[in-house]
């Protein structure tokens, strides 16, 4: 009897899945095709069935666009996923990746390392490498440092919605200590670090996406098998443990992975924001289900469309600019959630 | 053997709000139990406690003459089922992802569901009579709708004592006969049921037994004619006789 409903549904999910892969492909292939140098499309085939002549242009693809359209996809579907596991876990739609502090972590790493770096002398005189793998390794440990707090705090609270106070109170605080060590520097190391803030896709070599890419797929598959427990935290952590969930053990999971799946994509691409927030609500727009197994893989390819869009378009096709990625997820993300908030009277509806 | 069955339990929250104490009691199975007090006696904590949702202060509990600290909650879950007050947290739930969310005790890692699953699920909306909104999602439900989606996902859970804390609360007259007289067949189908209440007159007509909770008194337990026709309800629970005849 429940078979025929099952059916139905699953045939609809199928299909969204489906439209987003072939999308997904179209993207990959349209990010690859757009960036300050002029490539033209049919150069991009021919470099892909393997005759092309063009040194320059082939070593742009391959050094260059292809990494960041693996950039763009694994950071929008990281950032999405973490998104609707923290709406979920907090039962908040307007939660997202970074609403523990860590992306406050990750910056306070990288403003010690840019602001004390001079003090104590020439560290910021590293250029290339060097550099990135510091700011890498500073984002990385202040915002794993901001988990083991929260993470800490979580085993001694049973409530959840208290966890999500001192989660934004940690965020705040750090903020504040990244404004005292700006308001103590000089201007060039203040630049260094709003350019940090302003995230990166383009800046990742195929070194640092090989570190990258095992974190993030690893944790993809992570969010997939928490799909039962996130389940089951939807109607309630009492009625959650009533069916046999071992409520801390899921929460200190959860957080760990998103955790992850944001710490690692704001070390190597800096903070983009929105993509967590807005993302999970347009999944749910597009197949509407409580059911996080079939949830989470349309959040993550739609994470992953979404960014690689943001990324065309802070592009600016045809042009020699780029704009800052931070910047371009916001100026569409905003209004969006902007329309969502008006269009929807009861905004808990969309959890 | 009861299948539960509680010793010398206390109930409270830690460090000195005692609710009850030496509580000694036990559920047989087809038993249909009410729990009665006034608002603020430790109804909802007792069945908390009695859920393993919230720590003892002290005594015994034992689910099928096992003590009840000894079981993982997993194991918890496939003895007991629980409807608590108030909607659930998200209402954008489907009725059937609510009622299969009943089977996770006993579904894989990825809770996919098997056709043993699918058959108890289909059996739990026979049973409730709600094939009709098979598929609506929770916020399109009226509260007794919803009242009884949610029995329907603790039958779901196939447990052999369900526990629902005010299933009669926020609905109308004939919603609280409908869903009283559901839970009466439940238990003459086997499985133990308590709930607590504030319907006095209506539940006497198909509770087994009531277990009665008054501020620092000892529980008053008896069959529900008996202890209204002799008035030792009236008497324990502060009200006139001729109230409840």
């Amino acid at each position: 009897m429940i078979q025929s409903h099952i059916d139905a549904s699953t045939k609809k999910w199928r299909l969204s899945l489906v439209t987003l892969i072939l999308s997904l492909g179209a993207c990959s292939l349209l990010s690859i095709s757009f960036g300050s140098v002029n490539i033209p499309f049919s150069f991009i085939i021919d470099h892909f069935i393997g005759n092309s002549d063009n040194k320059i242009w082939s070593n742009i693809i391959t050094q260059f666009r292809i990494p960041k359209m693996y950039t763009a996809i694994l950071a929008g579907s990281a950032l999405a996923v973490s998104g609707l596991q923290m709406q979920t876990l907090f039962r908040n739609p307007l939660a997202g990746p970074f609403i523990l502090g860590i992306s406050s972590g990750a910056g306070l790493g990288v403003a010690l390392v840019i602001f004390l770096g001079v003090w104590l002398g020439g560290f910021i005189e590293m250029t290339g490498i060097g550099r990135s793998w510091l700011l890498v390794s500073a984002a990385a440990l202040g915002s794993f440092l901001v988990l083991g707090v929260v993470l800490v705090t979580s085993f001694r609270l049973r409530n959840t919605v208290s966890l999500l106070i001192i989660g934004l109170m940690f965020g705040s605080a750090v903020s504040a200590l990244v404004s005292i060590l700006q308001y103590f520097s000089q201007a060039e190391n203040i630049q260094a670090y709003v350019i940090w803030t302003f995230g990166s896709l383009g800046s990742l070599s195929w070194s640092e996406l090989y570190i990258m890419l095992p974190i993030i797929i690893l944790s993809l598959a992570m969010s997939i098998l928490l799909s039962k427990p996130l389940n089951s935290l939807l109607i309630g952590d009492a009625y959650a443990e009533s069916v046999g969930l071992n409520l801390k053990k899921t929460r200190m999971l959860i957080i760990i992975n998103t955790s992850l799946l944001a710490g690692t994509i704001t070390a190597f691409c800096g903070p983009i924001a929105f993509i967590g927030l807005a993302i999970p609500h347009m999944a749910r727009m597009l197949y509407n289900t409580g059911n996080h197994l079939l949830l989470t893989p349309l959040t993550i390819l739609l994470g992953a469309i979404a960014l690689l869009i943001f990324d065309i378009i802070s592009q600016l096709p045809g042009s020699q600019e780029t704009l800052p990625i931070n910047a371009i997820t916001s100026l569409f993300g905003a209004p969006f959630v902007i329309w969502l908030i008006l269009r929807k009277a009861n905004i808990n509806y969309t959890v | 053997m009861d299948i539960l069955e509680t010793i010398d339990l206390k109930i409270g929250y830690p460090p000195s709000k005692v609710l009850g104490q030496n509580l000694n009691l036990s559920c047989s199975s087809g038993e249909l139990i009410g729990l009665i007090g006034q608002n603020g006696v430790g109804k909802s904590t007792l069945i908390r406690t009695i859920c393993g949702l919230q720590p003892k202060l002290g005594g015994m509990i034992k689910l099928n003459g096992d003590h009840l600290t000894d079981k993982n909650p997993n194991a918890i879950a496939k003895i007991i089922s629980v409807v608590l007050t108030g909607k659930p947290q998200s209402l954008n739930l489907s009725v059937l992802e609510l009622i299969a969310l009943g089977r996770h005790p006993y579904s894989g890692w990825l809770g996919k569901l098997r056709s043993e699953d699918k058959s108890k699920i289909d059996d739990a909306i026979d049973q409730m009579q709600i094939n009709y909104l098979m598929g609506k999602r929770l916020y399109e439900l009226s509260d007794g709708q919803l009242q009884k989606v949610m029995i329907a996902r603790a039958l779901a859970q196939d447990t052999p004592l369900i526990i629902l804390d005010e299933p009669t609360s926020h609905l109308d007259l004939k919603n609280k006969i409908e869903v009283l007289n559901l839970l009466k067949s439940i238990s003459d189908s086997g499985k133990s049921i308590l709930i607590s209440t504030h319907e006095i007159q209506l539940s006497a007509r198909v509770c087994d037994s009531y277990w009665c909770m008054d501020f620092g008194k000892e529980m008053l337990i008896g069959q529900p004619r008996k202890l209204i026709e002799s008035g030792a309800l009236q008497a324990y629970l502060h009200i006139p006789k001729e109230t409840l005849i």
